[in-house]
């Protein structure tokens, strides 16, 4: 019904070109039309010639030929009506409308054959050339040319001022929302079953009847003319639906207060009436819902293709098994797990499997297998892929890592296997040891990572050499309606979803009743049936310590009765201790405040039936956060290496004091070695101390300039180390070396420090290493002193700008998978705001045809100023004439590139980066 | 880009600092609702309430500028503003007129300023009788761990 139901064969390039294609042409035909009717409107042959340009470039990237001849002529023509050498006149739009009609015919064949059709336009190029270059007489075409535009039913034209509209509506603050594809159907069917006064849902209704007419004629009547895929779906943004949910929310939340009140009242004459709204609201509601909901299987339907050629190329024997298709979810996170689950099914094909004679010699069945699942799980999507081909090398993982400067031979002593295997997934490794077609470039699983954890996921893998290997993403349902327990601990609120608790317990801790809680050394267990049930206190584990918990504690009556809430994450069963248990209630799931999206422990928010808001509790963060020793204890894998995840978020960091008695730290990673010198050996030379150390002199610093030295004796010293050079910093005592989360909590006012974070309850400054190499060697590190401290070398950054989304949604994961880090803005304009924030990035690319601000307006505004001046600018466009060449580079662009030559992009950059100095 | 010059704010008082916020950045006034506390949460977030059927995170301003709290805790106002997308409710002592400025007149922030004053300040203006601070609303939000600490 949708786009991607339709037609799944298609290739998702292409569907997506045609969708927008069909667009911009219903928006350049009513364009066209107000544009003769008043020839001075500047801004209607701007748009105009923006999205013909806008085709003609998309057309060269995906090779249609024929389709690019036309609009690079059509374009020609515009071209010369915006710099003024052509007036407008019905000649000359009807030409162009002519070259519209042209354009429509073949993408409508694109559509059915998903080729260009044969055909020779030579005639309609040559007559509009001669319109743009000839002296030709513009009154040339004598068959009269239909004007579809004018002579269409007034249907068309309000399904093109719809679309027109919904394009509006998608203002620029909103360009990162994907516009969802909604099929009418539904829409209609959720309008329809909205409940409520009249007058709100009639004229509604009446819109959406109005749309559907207008489609059923165009798919009738005009069907040869007009696109059926453009007229099947209509585009809505994400945003309406967002608001819509919200309000569908509001009135189930309404309803469920109603419910409440009536339920004391029996034979209530508002019973019948309550009744059937709450039936419509239930109706309404999943008829929303389904509107974002699309089966995972769509994500899925080009794998079986890619692997037959997969193996075909890699000679390799593989049954690709697909379990749970049809476990649905969010269609914004569906589009974002698309690439990152491809990617992952080449890599288990290509690294994952042995050639087929590998495998019979191991002794396993010839053809290799890959299975592919989804399951809902606790208000998660779990997506498995999982191979039974060689499994992952422990011992080769251990070697790369250390070989790629990820960890050192000593951190790996203390790893688990798992932990090891995990580093497959940071930056900069690939175990690939020959570079296949298919994937071994050095990115691979640290894309894939990170896409997943932009969308709140997480990975974690499972491998046994030679037996195989599983990946695990754990993806949340950012939008869903779930039961949830409703718990109260020290007088705050908390929901626990439904789905993981299995009982509640009420216990206590004298005798009274048949669950007693009892300690083993402070650690609270509960004996249940015939299992041993470890606890934690919800109020230690948010922290949450009133004054009301002191005074139950001093009456001893905390304790006295408890309740239990026994959760059960994967395979790991635990109870949560909370104060009173209220009952369960229906709750809409909304994302977290970003800003709070680092607190593991919630997986959402709500608004319960009062109104008021409550946070929703996550049964993986809790179990993450109740303590390594009992997650170990004999849980899943997966559990296993969601822990050893969370370690790794701690820091170790070289406690120390220099200068004075308060603490300071750094991270250890970053210190090279600590040395105790003898104060004797320190030497003047040029002005500043040194030291011979290791063959060269190394220069000492103190951490303020104020510490003492002392007269004799040994000093312990720091070493910091950067490429080839290392400075030592002199300190007073080394105190203690300890594992940390490092948070830190207040920016710090004097130079060398970071800031101060809470270090073994203690305020400890955080030294920041980079000012004293800095301080040490000048400007030498060059570009590496800009970076933020303990940071490892940065990808770098990109700023995109292009005012066609689809030029920015095909760019973007080619410039990710080339290893930069991208940033898209609409047009100049918006890219200016990202200089207002103090953004830097290590370069621009720009188009030049935009709206609000072009790209030459925008080069010279970034030379212009101070902050961005050093930024070297790359111009992307397909309007290369040798003027346009040389206005460019008077600006201050270092290079043009043509839009839809991908490879001379990179290399563009590749040496505009190296110029420029940033390059490493 | 080139419109009049003249910038309309939102006036609100801190402290009895002065601030603006450009009006079209503000949503919503709102006084005195019920706030639901957010355990572990950084200590700039005072918790979270339903704004007709939204959820808004309440910030505390005060603490964000490192000021002290209010020792007499008044019925307080909030702004309701939008940072990506996301509604915040920013908690202030008090919300004055709206101020039609001329932006020729808006003065840089003086460097002497506390750095988390500086941080948020997006210039000043100087008023007959007093001086307003234009609040950056981006800056203001970009507390949380998430944001690279600057060396």
């Amino acid at each position: 019904m949708t786009i991607r139901k339709v037609c799944t064969e298609m290739d998702d390039l292409l569907s997506e070109f045609l969708t927008e294609t069909n667009e911009s042409i219903g928006i350049v035909d009513a364009s066209l039309v107000a544009l003769e009717q008043d020839p001075g409107d500047e801004s209607q042959i701007d748009s105009i010639f923006r999205l013909v340009h806008t085709i003609k470039g998309t057309c060269g990237f995906l090779g249609l030929p024929r389709l690019e001849a036309v609009a690079h002529a059509g374009e020609n023509v515009l071209g010369k009506i915006r710099d003024k050498e052509l007036t407008v006149t019905a000649d000359v739009v009807t030409i162009i409308l002519e070259a519209i009609d042209v354009i429509k015919d073949i993408l409508a064949t694109i559509e059915e054959t998903e080729h260009e059709p044969e055909g020779n336009d030579a005639d309609l190029i040559a007559r509009l050339n001669d319109v743009a270059f000839g002296t030709a007489a513009v009154a040339a075409p004598s068959a009269p040319v239909p004007e579809p535009v004018a002579e269409t039913p007034s249907g068309q034209v309000s399904l093109d001022e719809l679309e027109a509209a919904f394009q509006a509506a998608a203002g620029p603050e909103e360009r990162d929302l994907k516009p969802g594809e909604v099929s009418l159907e539904e829409l209609e069917a959720a309008f329809l079953a909205a409940p409520g006064p009249e007058e709100m849902a009639e004229p509604v209704t009446q819109k959406a009847e109005a749309v559907s007419q207008d489609d059923n004629k165009s798919g009738g009547e005009r069907a040869a003319k007009e696109s059926s895929l453009a007229n099947q779906s209509i585009r809505v943004n994400v945003q309406m639906l967002e608001n819509l949910m919200t309000m569908v929310s509001e009135l189930v939340l309404t309803r469920n207060q109603l419910l409440q009140m009536v339920r004391g009242m029996d034979d209530n004459e508002f019973t019948v009436p309550l009744q059937r709204l709450s039936h419509v609201t239930t109706e309404l509601q999943e008829g929303l819902m389904k509107t974002r909901m699309q089966p995972i299987g769509n994500a899925w339907s080009k794998l079986p293709r890619i692997i037959r050629d997969l193996s075909h190329d890699l000679n390799k024997k593989i049954d690709l098994v697909m379990h749970g298709a049809e476990t649905e979810l969010d269609r914004q996170v569906l589009e974002l797990i698309k690439d990152p689950l491809t990617h992952m099914v080449r890599n288990s094909a290509d690294h994952g499997l042995e050639m087929p004679s590998d495998r019979l010699a191991a002794g396993k069945p010839e053809i290799g297998k890959i299975v592919l699942e989804a399951f809902h799980e606790g208000g998660h999507i779990i997506i498995k892929i999982s191979d039974d081909g060689r499994g992952l090398n422990v011992a080769k993982i251990g070697k790369k890592a250390i070989e790629s400067g990820l960890t050192t031979e000593a951190e790996l002593e203390g790893m688990s296997p798992q932990q090891i295997q995990s580093f497959i997934m940071r930056a900069g490794f690939s175990t690939a040891e020959k570079i296949t077609n298919v994937s071994g470039r050095g990115v691979g699983m640290d894309v894939v990572r990170s896409n997943i954890e932009k969308i709140g996921g997480t990975i974690a893998l499972s491998s046994e050499e030679g037996q195989g290997s599983v990946f695990t993403i754990k993806i949340p349902l950012t939008l869903a309606i779930v039961s949830a327990l409703i718990v109260e601990c020290c007088g705050e609120r908390f929901a626990i979803p439904q789905t993981s608790v299995l009982e509640l317990v009420r216990a206590s801790t004298n005798s009274s009743s048949d669950h007693t809680i009892e300690m083993i050394n402070q650690s609270p267990v509960l004996r249940l049936r015939d299992h041993l049930l470890p606890l934690v206190h919800l109020n230690d584990i948010l922290k949450l310590e009133t004054a009301a918990d002191e005074v139950a504690d001093q009456s001893k009556a905390r304790g006295a009765e408890e309740f239990i809430v026994v959760i059960q994450v994967a395979s790991y069963v635990f109870g949560i201790v909370v104060d009173r248990v209220f009952d369960t209630e229906e709750i809409v799931v909304k994302p977290i405040a970003p800003i709070l999206k680092n607190l593991a422990i919630f997986s959402g928010n709500t608004i319960l039936g009062d109104g008021s808001v409550i946070m929703i509790l996550d049964p993986n963060g809790i179990a993450a956060v109740s303590g390594d020793g009992i997650v170990n204890s004999d849980n899943t894998e997966r559990e296993t290496v969601a822990d050893s995840q969370r370690q790794d978020d701690k820091t170790a960091l070289l406690v120390f004091r220099a200068g004075s008695q308060h603490p300071k730290a750094v991270p250890l990673s970053l210190v090279a070695r600590l040395e105790e010198i003898d104060v004797a050996s320190i030497e003047d030379a040029n002005g500043r101390q040194v030291v011979q150390y290791r063959g060269q002199l190394m220069p000492l610093t103190t951490i303020d300039g104020k510490q003492s030295v002392l007269q004799e004796g040994r000093q312990p010293v720091l070493v910091f180390s950067d490429q080839d050079r290392s400075m030592g910093l002199l300190v007073d005592e080394i105190v203690d070396i300890v594992e940390d989360h490092l948070e830190i909590e207040m920016a710090a006012k004097l130079d060398g420090f970071v800031g101060s974070a809470v270090i073994q309850d203690k305020a400890t400054d955080i030294v920041d290493v980079g000012y004293f190499l800095q301080k040490c060697f000048g400007n030498w590190f060059g570009m590496r002193d800009a970076r933020p401290f303990g940071q490892k070398k940065g990808k770098q950054k990109i700023l995109l700008v292009d005012d066609s989304p689809f030029f920015r949604n095909m760019l973007v994961p080619l410039l990710k998978t080339a290893g930069y880090d991208v940033t898209t803005a609409e047009n100049g304009v918006e890219a200016l705001k990202h200089r207002e924030l103090g953004k830097q990035y290590d370069i621009i690319i720009s188009d030049i045809e935009m709206p609000e601000m072009d790209g030459f307006t925008f080069a010279e505004e970034v030379n212009g100023d101070g902050r961005w001046s050093e930024t070297p600018i790359v111009a992307l466009s397909s309007h290369t004439t040798a003027d346009d060449f040389d206005r460019g580079r008077a600006v201050g662009f270092s290079d043009y590139v043509a839009k839809f030559d991908k490879d001379s992009l990179m290399t563009a950059l590749s040496q505009t980066l190296k110029a420029s100095g940033s390059s490493r | 880009m080139t419109n009049s010059n003249m910038q309309d704010y939102v006036t609100i008082l801190i402290a009895d600092q002065l601030f603006g916020i450009p009006v079209l950045k503000v949503h919503d006034v709102l006084r005195g609702l019920k706030l639901t506390k957010i355990p572990l949460a950084p200590p700039e977030v005072a918790g979270a309430l339903n704004l007709r059927g939204r959820i808004v995170t309440a910030i505390n301003v005060r603490k964000r500028l490192g000021l002290p709290e209010l020792e007499v805790v008044k019925e307080g106002m909030s702004i309701v503003v939008e940072h990506h997308g996301e509604p915040y409710s920013l908690m202030i002592d008090n919300v004055g007129e709206v101020l039609s400025l001329d932006q020729n007149g808006l003065q840089p922030t003086p460097v002497t300023l506390d750095s988390c004053w500086k941080e948020i300040s997006g210039g000043v203006y100087r008023l007959e009788d007093k001086l307003l601070v234009v609040l950056q609303i981006e800056r203001l939000l970009d507390f949380a761990g998430n944001t690279t600490i600057a060396a």
